[in-house]
């Protein structure tokens, strides 16, 4: 292989290509797209957590200048627009279907949390727009709201048809038998939990700009999508805006998602639908405050968890029962993540051999509730591995050794869990002797002695995680309630010159698509690494695709390509051969050329992809061109999995916590880039650092986001962050042709546990998330007042 | 939010109860009230403009006086809405006190807002409502101390006829109308 190639191959650290543009102003945002003559619509929002729409006075903002309409719910509605779908149907415990409480994308008579949006004022400028909003005058008459999801079921029915505001009533695994197992434990440890709702603050705010054109009948949207094409499948399939063939959405550079991006939202359906409506081109950006109102939220859990084990200390069974809270409607993926995302993750790294999990989805009058980076594996390892701390302190066990005897040994894979899955692969100990190592965890006493010298409470906490990623087998994903399949697409064009176009169905917004995929290719086909171009979020371009989110792009997305490059080496293979009058079957490709076996003969890649273009000497069976696509379905999810540990010192006098070190230890198979990764896991770590220290959204009793700024609602900033020291090992995966697993979403998976653990180490009692440090100290004053 | 606030007034308590029913001495102490129509007994309806920054809104506020004993206490209750802005209601209960020459005036506002006041505002709001009353009352007690001429000469109104309904709730009204305008400067 050439030197160039060694250098930006599988495995290298190549700085990531978009990192030029977007560090340099030169990205392309949504906002960033401009047409002529292009209005600007402001949403009106409805201020009350629950209310009914009496009236709304629109005369005076439609004389305010430059306010061009003002379009309202009840105008979708007679336009025939369909309801927001839920994309995942839950089966219920007796076998009955979730009950999916219709969800009109504009609200026509009834608001069900503060922030839905019911109308739109479109005005020639956004100042104009801003006012006319302002000048509607709209009549609510005021509900009561239901907000506590823990008391949702008693409380007064939200949704017509939806008794006990409840969504589903799901359960999995054996319940009899894992209540025998309990009851015939030798000791059972009982945990009471709150995973805290979050909210999920891209960088770049939800933004849209539709249009219509009158003369093809096209629809162009423009949007801030982690998967375009599955928008344009239910925009038209669904909500019906306009039909497939005659949408196009394109969503260009999109600044973070973390899940927030995935699902289909009002405004947006809004805009395209108003712009064929109108006839105009309208731009719509969300400012921050309309993020956080109106961006689906994430976790929102209340847990019940009761783990037994034999008098070894053999865990024999395991019982969750958690409320979710699903928010006022049902998002996309919002009845998927409480369950087939979070029960089917109760194992952990454990050979717990009875599970049984049951969830109750309620509705609140809250912002819906959906997927927000690890999605329903966050709550799982948030479960899971304080029930497990908690168990060793009881047992007076230590914790490190408590989990390495549970833990699924190397010989035992193909591990069927009792809880869904099937693990194919993965080695916890070696994780977990890496991060003990690297932490020095031996070392702590005295470190714990020397912080208690100065003041501090040192705690250590561990976090043996693991994740389902690479979403989905398609035909278990379809069975399980899925409403479409989750592979992917890939395609890669060569060109007549013989550099390469690659689209991908995947969808870059941070992950560094255009870096990982070009160096796989160019890997693959041994050209250089610049004479790749990675193409993605544009139905237009791209064939079809389902997008980014579970950490499936590379091993997903990744696979088809390798796919499509595999198809090129096989016609480029018969060509070579025909050129060369050589047998294919003894034509090899390696370093980029196509090789006659035992000689000196060979062709490039560039020349074969000429020749592919310019048919002179050619095979007659072969059609002419050099392209070629695929679509890869995985076997299997596939299973990142690895040991997080956190130490901490928490200041006696002031309760303050210091992030004093934190080791992370992750397997994700083969790495493409380390420096991704790395980068990857680093942003995960810091989201799982604020939700466990400092993220907490929080509704008043009335149904009012109190925390909707970042005055109050607080995000990690770099001074609340450690050096983090990130190691990998490596079990391949053992079903994807690249042997990778994904690595975008560990860190916020594994973390919160580990940090939450440390806390109770330091504290000597749990307590709930967010550990500010306003609740450490008043845990201590109590204490000293007591 | 709920809050709590005294003020000394050197005045006597009839020209204090006076003072707060005086539109003129009120319109001297506090901006922003742009209308005031009599609804009723003891109903009022207000509408405030106001623009700040980049944000304009119209605050509609209704307003009920109960328990109205002159001179010395009532309670107000208000209903304001600012539509894109979002909406307060709350409730203001007013004592005046003698307290030798001077007035003690104590109230206890207690309030909730919703939406964009809501969601930007809640920290900032109790400090906000404080330095609105803190402002009002210095200028309102300058107003009625006897350097202002007005002050004395409604000395011969009795205090039956001092009690004007377009009086005394102007104030809250208009501070709970600038409280929501003070959670959208903080936006």
């Amino acid at each position: 292989m050439s030197e160039a190639v060694v250098q930006t191959g599988i495995g290298a650290s190549v700085k990531r290509k978009e990192d030029l543009r977007f560090i340099t102003g030169t990205g392309r945002y949504t906002d960033d797209f401009n047409v002529a003559g292009q209005k600007y619509a402001v949403f009106l929002r409805s201020p009350y957590a629950r209310a009914r729409i009496e009236d709304i006075d629109v005369s005076e903002a439609a004389n305010v200048r430059g306010v061009c309409t003002v379009l309202t719910g009840q105008q979708m509605a007679e336009d025939g627009l369909g309801d927001i779908p839920c994309g995942w149907l839950v089966k219920q415990k007796d076998g009955s279907d979730m009950v999916s409480a219709p969800h009109p994308p504009l609200a026509a008579t009834l608001v069900n949390y503060v922030g839905e949006p019911y109308g739109l004022v479109i005005a020639d400028t956004l100042a104009a727009a801003r006012q006319g909003a302002e000048a509607v005058l709209t009549d609510f008459a005021e509900l009561d709201a239901v907000v506590d999801p823990a008391e949702a079921t008693g409380s007064e029915q939200i949704h017509e048809g939806v008794s006990d505001n409840l969504a589903f009533d799901w359960e999995l695994g054996e319940r009899a038998a894992t209540e025998a197992a309990l009851a015939s434990a030798a000791h059972v440890t009982r945990i009471d939990l709150v995973n805290n709702r979050l909210i999920p603050n891209a960088m770049e705010p939800r933004a849209a700009l539709g249009s219509y054109d009158p003369g093809s009948g096209e629809h162009t949207l423009y949007t801030t999508s982690q998967n375009p094409h599955l928008a344009r499948l239910v925009l038209s399939a669904f909500v019906q805006v306009a039909p497939e063939h005659k949408l196009r959405i394109i969503a260009p550079d999109v600044g973070g998602g973390f899940g927030s991006k995935i699902f289909i939202y009002a405004e947006e359906t809004a805009v395209i639908w108003a712009a064929r409506r109108t006839g105009m081109t309208i731009k719509w950006t969300a400012d921050r405050s309309e993020a956080f109102l109106a961006d689906a939220h994430g976790r929102d859990h209340v847990t019940h968890a009761e783990l037994g084990m034999n008098e070894a200390g053999e865990f024999v069974a395991l019982k969750v029962s958690t409320t979710a809270n699903l928010g006022a409607y049902l998002s996309t993926f919002g009845s998927s993540v409480p369950t087939y995302l979070y029960g089917t993750l109760l194992a952990g790294q454990y050979r717990t051999p009875n599970i049984y999990v049951e969830v109750q989805g309620v509705y609140t009058n809250t912002a819906p509730v959906d997927a927000y980076r690890g999605a329903g594996r966050p709550e799982a390892t948030y479960v899971v591995e304080r029930v497990v701390e908690q168990a060793a302190r009881e047992l007076g066990r230590d914790p490190a050794e408590l989990r390495r005897f549970n833990m699924i040994t190397p010989d035992q894979f193909p591990y069927d869990t009792p809880v869904a899955l099937t693990y194919d692969t993965g080695d916890y100990q070696v994780s977990l002797d890496r991060a003990l190592a690297m932490i020095d965890y031996d070392g702590f006493p005295a470190r714990r002695e020397a912080a208690a010298a100065a003041g501090k409470r040192r705690g250590l906490g561990l976090s043996c995680y693991i994740e389902a990623c690479g979403l989905a087998p398609s035909q278990l994903a379809i069975q399980l309630g899925a409403g479409v399949g989750l592979y992917e697409s890939g395609e890669i064009r060569v060109n007549p010159t013989g550099n390469v176009t690659v689209f991908t169905g995947s969808h870059s917004h941070g992950q560094g698509h255009e870096t990982t995929f070009a160096q796989i290719v160019s890997d693959r086909l041994g050209i250089p690494f610049d004479d790749v171009e990675v193409v993605h979020g544009d139905t237009g371009r791209v064939e079809f695709g389902l997008g980014t989110y579970g950490s499936r792009s590379l091993a997903v997305g990744g696979s088809a390509l390798m796919g499509a490059a595999d198809k090129l080496i096989a016609k480029g293979t018969k060509i070579a051969a025909h050129m060369l009058e050589a047998d294919p079957a003894a034509v090899d490709f390696t370093d980029g050329s196509f090789v006659v076996r035992d000689s000196n003969q060979a062709l490039t890649f560039g020349e074969v992809a000429f020749a592919a273009y310019v048919p002179t000497n050619y095979p007659t069976e072969l059609e002419p061109g050099f392209s070629e696509k695929a679509f890869y379905d995985p076997e299997n999810f596939t299973y990142p999995a690895g040991t997080h540990i956190a130490e901490i010192e928490i200041d006696e006098a002031t309760g303050v916590i210091e992030l004093v070190d934190f080791v992370a230890v992750d397997d994700f198979g083969h790495i493409i880039n380390p420096m991704i990764v790395a980068g990857q896991v680093h942003g995960g770590l810091a989201q799982g650092v604020g939700q466990a220290l400092l993220e907490h959204g929080i509704y008043d009793e009335y149904g009012q986001l109190i925390t909707g700024s970042y005055m109050d609602y607080c995000m990690p900033r770099a001074d609340d962050l450690p050096d983090f020291r990130v190691d990998t090992t490596v079990t391949p995966c053992t079903h994807n042709p690249l042997g990778v697993k994904g690595c975008g979403e560990a860190g916020a998976i594994g973390s919160p546990a580990a940090i939450m653990n440390a806390v109770a180490d330091a504290l000597g009692e749990a307590v709930a998330m967010p550990a500010t440090s306003e609740k450490i100290w008043r845990v201590l004053q109590n204490r000293r007042t007591a | 939010m709920e809050q709590t606030g005294e003020y000394r007034i050197a005045a006597g308590l009839e020209t204090v109860w006076r003072g707060l029913n005086d539109p003129e001495i009120l319109g001297r102490c506090i901006d922003g009230c742009q209308s005031m129509e009599q609804a009723g007994d003891d109903q009022f309806v207000a509408s405030v403009k106001a623009k700040i920054g980049p944000v304009s809104a119209t605050f509609q506020a209704q307003l009920n006086l109960a328990d109205v004993n002159p001179p010395t206490s009532y309670t107000l209750q208000a209903n304001v809405k600012g539509g894109a802005a979002g909406f307060g209601k709350g409730t203001a209960n007013v004592e005046l006190r003698e307290e030798g020459s001077a007035t003690l005036l104590s109230y206890q506002v207690k309030a909730n807002v919703g939406g964009k006041l809501a969601q930007v505002g809640s920290r900032l709001i109790d400090g906000a409502a404080r330095k609105m009353a803190d402002d009002f009352f210095a200028a309102f007690g300058k107003e009625v101390s006897g350097e202002a001429p007005q002050a004395t000469a409604a000395d011969s109104v009795p205090v039956e006829r001092a009690y004007e309904r377009s009086g005394s709730w102007v104030i809250w009204a208009v501070m709970f109308a600038a409280l929501a305008i003070a959670m959208i400067l903080a936006f």
